[in-house]
């Protein structure tokens, strides 16, 4: 390791003017453009969380007003699930990776991807706008009549900030989806492929084909509360639950365009963790395109209690079991993939050990919301919330930080703080579990969501909660730091720091900006690890 | 503080066993995978904890067996659970013949109830233990939920449309009642209680309050006050339809197809009269919109209408 250096040409030297990053068709720093961008909107995000559960600590409404208390939790929900979680892997990890991992020079639309981070941005500011103007206070859900009729807030410039974002999911999409199929290296068939394109794959295709309902969703709602035309208003016949059939056909599958990218990345981190091949490849491969399938037919399970018929109710209950089964699969391949592994304990696994235990909880929480009696009682509770938060936090940021992680010293072409990184994925993952597991007894208990105030035998679970959240804040700040300091103090990485495989560690780090000299020849399947050394040690 | 912190709900209805059953049985499941799964990441994690920086991992590439087996049993599992949870569904989703009926209407930030016999209360609910009780719901504004937690009971209370929910309370005590559907500024306070009361209690209630005559009768009053038995006339002489005896019968619409007359329609034809046109009338009625009649006052005319049926309070108390 004596002898690793900074190659002497690669993408972060290649020019260092504003106009080279503004202006760059570089996927790489387009990557970098996308991982500031996410970043900002987590912590504005974040900063909200933080604020409602300081209101929650005591029954009382008596910290914020209820009607700041309204525009905190749906700003965080908008800035969290449109600005963070869903650009977050595949646009910061996939567009870096993705050209990559196949062996190509960039994604196969250089400037319509430049083009989609601009959109992005342009989306993210009319959001912040609404935000600074005053705000919205119709829950990201945005359920009419109360968003077409009642609200008073700036639902139009919020509703256009997710419509313009959403094209740049669409287009980055698109842009994976052609890259995929067009420009694979010689020899790179589509089962050499890291199992993270497939899920990158699997998620663009629902990007594609979902991301335009919720697109014409939202314009209905701005069009409804402009010119009142009444297609969610009974008092002219409109139909209200209308809007969450429409609204659910998109943020339903949007849930696996969160966690699926994660589950990719999760596959990358077992195998160099192991450096084994994961487990039973084509079945979680295929997983991921069952999930991306089967995530367009259960929205329904959103409207148990809102006036859908018994037999949809049954109908969307028994689709819902169905779609936790491929999730099931790769959790049970992940797991035995580190039978007789050489199995690492350095940072980007401890995420990966942290996603599967949470993803698990999540998931199996998931049963509880699918049975359609239960979901009755539980539904619209805090029980949700920690449901769902299990999936998206528990599961995709530590996906994402996880992945961060593994490939920051690509990215960087330097090294964190081992240790600091160990300490705060545990920090996190303690911090995660007493903010989130308290809400799940609460929810049993009955304390409903999107409350500003409630009964005072709700406060030790809602205090336990809130002392986990300023841990869990304190988590997320500390790889912020050591990162930043890495950027100049870290140490060098090298081409391949873990010992992986895979095409992206067989170039420097950071990579020139072409990625490959010459294109690679793949002759070889994926997670292909030497055979054992055996070690002497007992 | 510890001491005051319950981890399940009271259990005060029938169906309130019946819910925590299914709960205790997917916790069961739900910590046996969970705690499977983690056993197996912390003991492969010790035991084949990577020994010299160049080790690499066995080259297995899988099991068919492994996985026809994780993929068949957790599907028979998770079908179990869909028919358990189907069956306490069904049990939920249809009330007993017999039902204490209440009227419930929530807007923003209130829930108002009107019993049958004329009682009005806000944000408390007073009913008798050991009875089936069926709320006919509907909202002023947007939509609201109404959740009772110790009865494990909810539906979203939809502007136009009358959802219904049934439970039989099984304990007299106060319960929570809480607005679960985000309704704007004011949703947290949108709470209320559900008194369950014993039979002389609830009797003793009944009486005590200041009752300005049934619902029905205050529906026969405004019927005559908007004119509307100039043409809905009980010998069919008149211009609309004769309403003796319709509410619960089917009717074959101008367009040919049919409806049944219930809560819905009876609104909608009020609401929006020129919408579903009895077959063999001219669409003359003139609308009504809130302004005119409240959303209570279609209840009450609601209930007038059932109660002109020939066999008289069939499912009232």
């Amino acid at each position: 390791m004596a002898t690793v250096a900074l190659p002497p040409r690669h993408y972060l030297n290649n020019g260092y003017g504003i106009a080279s990053w503004l202006l760059t068709r570089d996927h790489k720093r387009i990557a970098l453009l996308y991982l500031a961008g996410v970043t900002f909107f987590f912590f504005l995000g974040g900063a909200m969380a933080v604020v409602m559960r300081l209101e929650l600590a005591t029954p009382a409404g008596d910290l914020v007003t209820d009607e700041t208390y309204n525009r905190l939790f749906t700003m965080h929900g908008v800035l969290m699930v449109f600005f963070f979680l869903i650009p977050a892997i595949p646009a910061v990890l996939g567009n870096f990776l993705v050209p990559i991992m196949i062996g190509a020079k960039d994604l196969a639309f250089p400037k319509l991807n430049l083009f989609s981070w601009y959109i992005y941005m342009i989306g993210g500011l009319f959001t912040v706008y609404s935000l600074v103007t005053g705000g919205v206070d119709t829950g990201w859900t945005f359920y009419a009549p109360f968003s077409t009729v009642s609200s008073t807030s700036n639902v139009i410039s919020t509703a256009l900030g997710i419509f313009i974002t959403g094209f740049s999911s669409i287009l980055t999409g698109l842009n994976f989806i052609v890259t995929i199929h067009r420009m694979r290296a010689p020899g790179m068939t589509w089962f050499r492929m890291p199992l993270f394109l497939w899920s990158t794959y699997a998620t663009s295709l629902i990007n594609v084909l979902g991301t335009p309902v919720i697109a014409i969703t939202i314009l209905l709602v701005a069009a409804e509360r402009m010119f009142h035309f009444g297609f969610f208003d009974p008092r002219v016949g409109g139909d209200p639950v209308l809007f969450q059939h429409l609204f659910w056909f998109y943020s339903h599958p949007a849930v696996y365009i969160m966690v699926l990218p994660a589950m990719g990345v999760v596959s990358e981190l077992v195998a160099a963790g192991c450096r084994k091949p994961v487990f039973g490849y084509p079945f979680v491969a295929f997983a991921s395109l069952a999930i991306a399938v089967l995530g367009f037919l259960v929205w329904g399970h959103h409207m148990f209690v809102a006036g859908e018929s018994v037999y949809s109710a049954l109908i969307f209950s028994i689709l819902s079991f169905l779609v936790a089964i491929p999730s099931a699969v790769k959790v049970f391949n992940w797991t035995a993939t580190m039978y007789k592994g050489s199995v690492s304990w350095e940072t980007p696994m401890l995420y990966a050990y942290g996603f599967i235990g949470l993803f698990t909880i999540g998931g199996l929480t998931g049963l509880f919301l699918a049975a359609v009696g239960l979901d009755v009682h539980v539904t619209d509770t805090y029980f949700v919330i920690a449901h769902f938060h299990y999936i998206m936090v528990g599961g995709t940021i530590m996906g994402y930080l996880g992945g961060l992680h593994y490939w920051w010293p690509k990215m960087s072409g330097r090294l964190y703080n081992e240790g600091l990184a160990k300490l705060s994925a545990g920090i996190i993952f303690v911090g995660f579990n007493l903010t989130f597991f308290p809400q799940f007894v609460l929810g049993y208990l009955g304390m409903p969501r999107r409350y500003h105030a409630y009964p005072p035998e709700f406060q030790v679970l809602n205090v336990l909660s809130s002392a986990g959240a300023s841990i869990l804040g304190v988590g997320y700040l500390i790889p912020m730091l050591y990162m930043l300091w890495s950027l100049r103090y870290g140490r060098l990485a090298g081409a391949n720091p873990w010992g992986a495989v895979g095409l992206e560690w067989t170039i420097s780090s950071p990579p020139p900006t072409e990625n490959f000299a010459e294109t690679p020849i793949v002759s070889w399947e994926p997670y292909e690890y030497a055979p054992r050394v055996e070690s002497h040690v007992a | 503080m510890w001491a005051g912190t319950p981890l399940f709900p009271e259990r005060a209805s029938t169906m309130a066993w019946r819910v925590d059953a299914l709960y205790f049985f997917l916790i069961a499941i739900a910590v046996f995978f969970s705690v499977l799964i983690a056993s197996l990441i912390v003991f492969y994690a010790v035991r084949y904890h990577r020994q010299t920086p160049d080790a690499v991992g066995a080259r297995i590439h899988g099991g068919l067996a492994l996985e026809i087996g994780w993929t068949v049993g957790p599907l028979l599992l998770t079908m179990v659970i869909f028919v358990w949870g189907a069956s306490v569904y069904f049990a939920m989703a249809r009330p007993p013949d017999e039902t204490l009926n209440i009227y419930v209407v929530g807007k923003q930030w209130m829930w108002k109830f009107q019993h049958l016999d004329g009682q009005r209360e806000i944000n408390e609910l007073h009913v008798p233990v050991g009875r089936p009780v069926k709320l006919i719901t509907t909202s002023e504004d947007v939509i609201h939920d109404f959740f009772v937690p110790a009865f494990r009971m909810k539906a979203d209370v939809i502007p136009g449309r009358y959802v219904t929910l049934w439970f039989e309370p099984t304990k007299p005590g106060r319960y929570h009642l809480f607005c679960a559907e985000y309704c704007g500024t004011r949703h947290s306070g949108m709470i209320g209680e559900i008194v369950v009361m014993d039979a002389n209690a609830y009797q003793a209630w009944l009486s005590g309050g200041a009752s300005e005559g049934s619902l029905a009768s205050a529906g026969a009053k405004l019927f005559a006050d908007l004119a509307c038995n100039t043409c809905h006339r009980p010998d069919a002489q008149g211009r609309g339809p004769v309403l003796e005896g319709l509410f619960g019968k089917t009717v074959t619409l101008t367009t040919g197809e049919t409806v049944t007359v219930d809560e819905k329609y009876v609104r909608d034809s009020i609401r929006m009269p020129a919408a579903q046109v009895a077959a063999g009338f001219q669409p003359i009625m003139p609308v009504f919109p809130e302004t005119l009649v409240s959303e209570e006052q279609l209840l009450e005319l609601i209930e007038y209408i059932k109660s002109l049926n020939a066999l008289p309070q069939v499912q009232s108390r």
